[in-house]
């Protein structure tokens, strides 16, 4: 029960519940606002543009005219060669993070304090780190390879969190009980841990995405710029985000096609988001229900 | 009744968090077939102990044990045992209802699968037998796969111990299996403990002294004793209820007495 003695409303605290309310309030609407403001900033700069053609055909004129429709493959090659290189990875280390030690061991504190200062690293540096790392010594050259390898490199810190935090969270009834009932580790985990680890992992996956697919600098130096349709992954490919930089800044006269691509770009972070929760949803009521 | 035939002997048996001990030097024995009831106030280590019993205890953080526990022929802590099988022979119930976010199907499923039934319709044979058993069948048997989580706290204790009886286990350890339910419920979880008697060998935690004195055969009195919990008298319920032979269970049981 609230202490209504304590929380009694003198006129003094009156006062500064409600203007502790107006400053929230006031902050809530300002990011959205914000928000909306470059939504409709694209839209009325961009949107005329969008079409069919413009996001099937090649860009021409270095941009300037035509479409995104390479781009587009493009990013969708490397979003697709960061994810699977990410996904399977960032699990495994959750799962070692979260069940095999325990909070205070020496290696579990060791790979955590990495995890965070890697997730502060600037994304320039995986840029230059990938660079040296995929595409020379390794031999990979500028390509979706490279690009797609240094991305998982970049969301890995929070994929790996957001599940770890996934897992901490499923109550220790279900790993107790499961062991009473000699289920093994490996069924515990499979089962049990899992699924009621999946909507953690989908944030992580979302924010992890939208991290990826805004992402320019890490790609410049790996992927590349190259603006043709790519034939494998070991083609150089260039990305949204990439497009959207150089035809603001380096090509006089991209400024429409710019504000277009951005457009798809904000469509494509909004839509899979929406599908995202939609899904951790449906997977909770199933996990419950079946 | 005699205690000539324990199934489950603890000797020495002591457990540790860390430097703080949870209970030292007990030695029990459990008689095969009988209910006994372990009791004695919060924190004695009366959860501690039963984690013993089918070593729960390697999954608590910080935790060592020391002394032993045989069951049958079986050295519980040896490290050649193999712990699937322990588990296996013994089942547990929590104080907490605690059936898996599952169907009520497949929370008997997982188990069952786990320790090698392959066969469909044997599994759905041992279902409705286990489901029976406890009561459950008529009141579920037409919503098997919804969530188990649909039910009420007393059903979900239920379905926890069908799910534990569906492995035929020798011996059911239950902790406190009845403090989280409604009275209605409770005196069914009872009458279940009672039902138990002879087919398996039960040790049932329970802070309800009266409830101890209605089922138990045999009851073992904890008591915390120089920051460590002791097993300070054991023996046939009528003797430790009606003539207790130490001061502190005499106090202890005053109140059931009456
Ligand atoms: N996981 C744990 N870590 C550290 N101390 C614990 C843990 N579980 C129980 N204890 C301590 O051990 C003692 C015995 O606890 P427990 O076995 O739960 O007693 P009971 O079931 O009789 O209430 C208590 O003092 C309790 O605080
Ligand atoms: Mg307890």
């Amino acid at each position: 029960m609230v202490d209504h003695e304590m929380w009694g409303s003198t006129p003094a605290r009156g006062r500064t519940d409600r203007l502790v309310a107006a400053v929230v309030w006031l902050a809530a609407t300002v990011v959205t606002a914000v928000f909306l403001w470059i939504l409709a900033d694209l839209l009325r700069h961009g949107a005329g543009q969008i079409s069919w053609t413009f996001l099937t055909a090649a860009p021409a004129s270095a941009g300037r005219a035509g479409g995104i429709g390479p781009i587009l493959v493009s990013t969708a090659w490397i979003l697709a060669v960061c994810l699977a290189v990410a996904l399977p990875l960032g699990l495994g280390t959750a799962v070692l993070l979260a069940e095999l030690t325990s909070a205070e061991d020496a290696f579990g504190r060791l790979v955590r304090r990495s995890l965070d200062v890697l997730a502060g690293v600037p994304s320039i540096v995986f840029g230059l780190f990938g660079n040296a790392l995929f595409c020379v010594y390794l031999g990979l050259g500028f390509s979706i390879l490279s690009g797609g390898l240094t991305l998982a490199c970049m969301v890995l810190p929070i994929l790996i969190r957001s599940a770890e935090e996934g897992l901490r969270a499923v109550p220790d009834e279900y790993r107790l009980g499961g062991a009473a009932l000699g289920l093994s580790r490996g069924k515990i985990l499979l089962h049990l841990l899992l699924p009621a680890a999946v909507p953690g992992l989908i944030v992580g996956v979302v924010l992890g995405f939208g991290r990826a697919i805004a992402e320019t600098a890490a790609l410049i130096f790996t992927s590349g710029y190259v603006d043709r349709m790519p034939g494998s992954v070991h083609d150089s490919g260039r990305a949204l985000s990439i497009h959207i930089y150089d035809l603001g800044v380096n090509i006089p006269g991209g400024e429409t096609n710019a504000y277009a691509t951005a457009l798809v770009l904000v469509a494509i972070l909004l839509l899979t988001n929406t599908a995202a929760s939609l899904l951790g949803d449906r997977l909770r009521g199933r996990h419950a229900e079946s | 009744m005699k205690n000539a035939h324990p199934l489950v002997q603890t000797e020495a048996l002591g457990l540790h968090y860390g430097r703080k001990p949870a209970f030292l030097d007990v030695s029990l024995a459990v008689p095969r077939g009988a209910i006994t009831a372990v009791i004695g106030p919060s924190g004695c280590g009366k959860s501690s102990f039963l984690a013993c019993i089918n070593r729960l205890s390697d999954l608590l953080p910080r935790c060592r044990v020391e002394g032993s526990v045989r069951i049958g022929e079986t050295e519980v802590f040896d490290p050649g045992t193999d712990v699937v099988a322990l588990r296996r022979r013994v089942g547990m119930i929590f104080q907490k209802p605690n059936p898996f976010p599952l169907s009520i199907r497949r929370n008997l499923e997982l188990p069952l699968k786990e320790h090698g039934m392959r066969g469909r319709a044997e599994r759905d044979a041992v279902i409705e037998r286990t489901l029976t058993d406890v009561g459950l069948w008529q009141e579920v048997h037409d919503r098997l796969d919804a969530s188990a989580l649909g039910l009420s706290g007393g059903q979900q204790q239920r379905l926890c111990l069908a799910r534990a009886l569906a492995l035929e286990p020798e011996v059911v350890l239950l902790d406190e299996p009845c403090s989280a339910l409604d009275p209605i419920s409770s005196g069914v979880v009872e009458d279940l403990i009672v039902s138990l008697r002879g087919r398996y060998t039960v040790v049932v935690v329970t802070h309800n002294l009266a409830q101890a004195r209605r089922i138990a055969d045999r009851v073992a009195f904890f008591w915390v004793q120089d920051g460590a919990g002791r097993l300070i008298e054991e023996g046939e319920a009528d003797q430790v209820f009606g003539d207790p032979r130490d001061e502190l269970t005499a106090a202890y049981v005053g109140g059931a007495r009456g």
